[in-house]
């Protein structure tokens, strides 16, 4: 009855750039084991704080996403394994 | 005799370790290889204040002891004690990014997990500062339990503090009795954003001077023209600057081999110096003014954060053929030469990606190349005008460039669905703050690349320079006999000829195929030799050698020469460079047999098609 409901969940490589949001979930599944570790380095956690901050000029791939103190480059595949909730 | 003690620099990447380190050593580095790894390992002196010497080795960056790259993997080995070629470090100078803390501490709370003797150098503080962050180095002291020391490395500022305190940590009796608790990455991480935020004295949202520099430079339509002009003016540079240089080298080669020649006795032995050494190896040098321009830009691109900017703005197009947004610099410095090209691809993190890389950058067509398709060209292909400002000489020229990079992309894409499948990390990298390097940096990273290119492969040159010298003096030549003829040179190089026979080349291309694997120029000398051309007018020897070509080669043999020496890795410093780079020989040879495979197809395709058009 009271699941948690959100309507605006969506994924970080549908974010829309300068949109801040939390993460709520990282598919780790969906990614290989490297990649995982180094998404973990660059701070991508559940709660942790993302803003799209800048797109690749070609098929707007990479994506710049600014993580805590950092800006980090990843590719729109990666971006999509990570699940978000915007912030008004 | 007690080896010197070892200090370890240690940090995440983009924690300006390396500014760090060069402050703390100065020039004097020594670089060279982590055994079985193509990690380079940078150590250096540090004399304490009562004089004594102690040794600094320069870790990879990591961003933590779980490893996601080669590099990381070694750093992790070293601070273990497990590392092969590497005792265990005495003591540790762990570097954070100041205005980066939430991230970088949780590595260093790792490294001060370990146990040994720590000292944290709180880097960048002036970034942080001009970012409106101000941090308390003494809570931070307190919160970490070892001593912190504010430093800007790349102004050198806080280095004296830091040689003081770690004099202090070296001469204190250290009493190691950490209890080694390894904790889980999250566990670190929350930890480490508690520490930075209890650091944090005030902090005043300001526009950052990266993000506004980026809306720009990673603009979707700005940066990839600002990306080209950067590059145009690199090119310009690399061959308006190298001319003065390249003539100074030449006039020094060319007084060296007058010396000699004057001071020994006319025999083998002024000849193997002379023709062999001096000559050879004169040759390859010619292009280090070129080399080291090169790097000069692709250190001050690095130094600046604007490298991986380039890799941002190119990943998705060399996603496309399999490689990473980070192969695109190295590539492009490829055009004038593969050398530092090669040597740039270390900032490629996945070793697949980068070997890819590796084995496809002698397909960009580098300047080498140049004085070989001028003199064909010029020989063969009507100077007609195809249209306003069009000249057909100018249209082959370009097809030639057009052919290697289409050749480099199909070899990348084939190589990472062959030989080089799986892996590829993808692309993930943090985009460091802007700033202005240290000039000095720059030129320590030069001197350093300078050194390794004309140590390693300088031994490489000279020996195989020698070796081709011998091939083609002995046995030396009766009267009346030529000596390309009966040296062993000649012998071989009619056992070339029955191989590329078929494709079109005649008794003196083969014979030029051999001394030509100095450096691909070489191709015309050695042509020339072969013509028995011997002119000291530059100018009249380069129209007397066209006449020459004109009369004995056909155009479909012209048109498979110069196929050929689009693929053909012609290059000894190249091979050498790989070697180095790839840590043994197999990739170099699998190189080497892979372009001469093409070089051939190529080659003879061009002629086939050519003879069947009539041509």
């Amino acid at each position: 009855m009271n699941a948690p409901f959100h309507p605006e969940q969506t994924s970080l490589d549908l974010l829309k750039v300068g949109t801040r949001a939390r993460v709520s979930s990282v598919d780790w599944t969906a990614l290989d084991e490297g990649e995982a570790c180094r998404l973990r380095h660059f701070g991508f956690d559940e709660g942790v704080i993302v803003e799209p901050l800048h797109l690749g000029p070609f098929g707007r791939d990479p994506i710049a996403i600014r993580v805590g103190r950092m800006t980090v480059a990843i590719r729109r595949r990666h971006a999509g394994a990570i699940s978000v909730q915007p912030i008004r | 005799m007690t080896p010197l003690p070892l200090v370890a620099v240690a940090g995440s990447p983009n924690a300006g370790k390396s500014a760090l380190f060069n402050a703390l050593t100065g020039a004097r580095q020594k670089v060279g290889n982590y055994p079985g790894v193509t990690v380079e390992r940078h150590s250096g002196r540090l004399t304490l204040a009562d004089g004594r010497p102690i040794e600094l080795v320069d870790l990879p960056g990591a961003y933590s002891l779980e490893p996601a790259s080669p590099d990381e993997a070694v750093t992790r080995d070293v601070l273990v004690g497990q590392q092969k070629g590497e005792r265990r470090p005495d003591a540790l100078v762990v570097v954070v990014d100041a205005s980066n803390l939430d991230n970088h501490l949780r590595f260093c709370l790792q490294l001060i997990e370990l146990g040994l003797p720590t000292i944290v150098a709180l880097n960048m503080v002036d970034l942080a500062k001009r970012d409106g962050l101000e941090l308390d180095p003494k809570v931070l002291e307190s919160e970490l339990g070892v001593p912190v020391v504010e430093t800007v490395a790349v102004r050198r500022r806080g280095i004296a503090e830091l040689q003081a305190a770690v004099d202090d940590m070296l001469s204190a009796p250290f009493c190691g009795v950490h209890e080694r608790v390894k904790s889980d990455l999250i566990h670190l991480q929350r930890r480490a954003r508690e520490v930075a935020t209890a650091a944090v004295v005030s902090e005043t949202p300001v526009r950052r001077w990266t993000h506004r520099l980026d809306s720009v430079l990673l603009h979707p339509i700005a940066g990839p023209l600002i990306l080209s002009a950067i590059m145009f003016v690199m090119f310009q540079a690399v061959f308006a600057w190298s001319v003065a240089p390249q003539d100074w080298i030449g006039n020094g080669v060319a007084w060296l081999s007058g010396v000699v020649t004057t001071a020994l006795p006319p025999g083998l032995l002024r000849s193997m110096i002379v023709d062999g050494a001096i000559a050879g190896v004169g040759a390859v040098i010619t292009f280090l003014p070129q080399i080291l321009i090169l790097f000069f830009f692709i250190l001050l691109l690095e130094g600046t954060g604007y490298m991986v900017r380039a890799a941002f703005l190119m990943d998705r197009l060399m996603h496309g053929v399999g490689l990473s947004g980070r192969a695109f610099i190295p590539l492009l410095s490829s055009f004038a030469c593969a050398v530092p090209g090669i040597m740039a691809t270390r900032t490629i993190d996945d070793p697949k990606d980068r070997l890819t890389t590796i084995l496809v950058a002698p397909l960009m067509t580098c300047s080498a190349r140049l004085p070989v398709y001028t003199l064909v060209i010029a020989a063969f292909i009507p100077n007609n005008r195809l249209a306003w400002g069009i000249g057909l000489q100018g249209v082959v020229m370009f097809g030639l460039y057009v052919t290697g990079v289409c050749g480099a992309l199909l070899a990348a894409f084939v190589l990472r669905r062959g030989v080089l499948k799986g892996g590829g990390g993808g692309f993930m990298m943090e985009l460091p703050k802007y700033q202005w390097p240290l000039l000095k940096d720059v030129l320590i990273g030069l001197l350093t690349r300078a050194q390794i290119f004309l140590k390693r492969a300088g031994t490489i040159i000279l020996g195989t320079t020698i070796i081709l010298w011998a091939l083609a003096s002995i046995p030396q030549a009766g009267p009346g006999q030529k000596q390309s003829d009966v040296s062993i040179a000649g012998k071989i190089g009619r056992g070339i000829e029955t191989v590329v026979r078929p494709i079109g080349f005649n008794q003196d291309i083969s014979m030029a195929l051999l001394p030509a694997m100095a450096a691909r120029e070489v191709a015309v000398s050695a042509i020339a030799t072969v013509y028995s051309i011997d002119s000291p007018d530059d100018q009249a020897a380069a129209t007397t050698l066209q006449k020459r070509l004109q009369h004995r080669w056909s155009l479909a043999t012209a048109l498979a020469f110069l196929a050929w020496f689009v693929f053909a890795p012609q290059c000894i410093s190249t091979i050498a460079v790989t070697r180095r780079e790839t840590n043994g020989w197999k990739w170099p040879l699998f190189m080497v047999s892979y372009l001469f495979v093409l070089a051939y197809a190529a080659a003879g395709l061009t002629y086939w098609t050519a003879v069947a058009l009539g041509l």
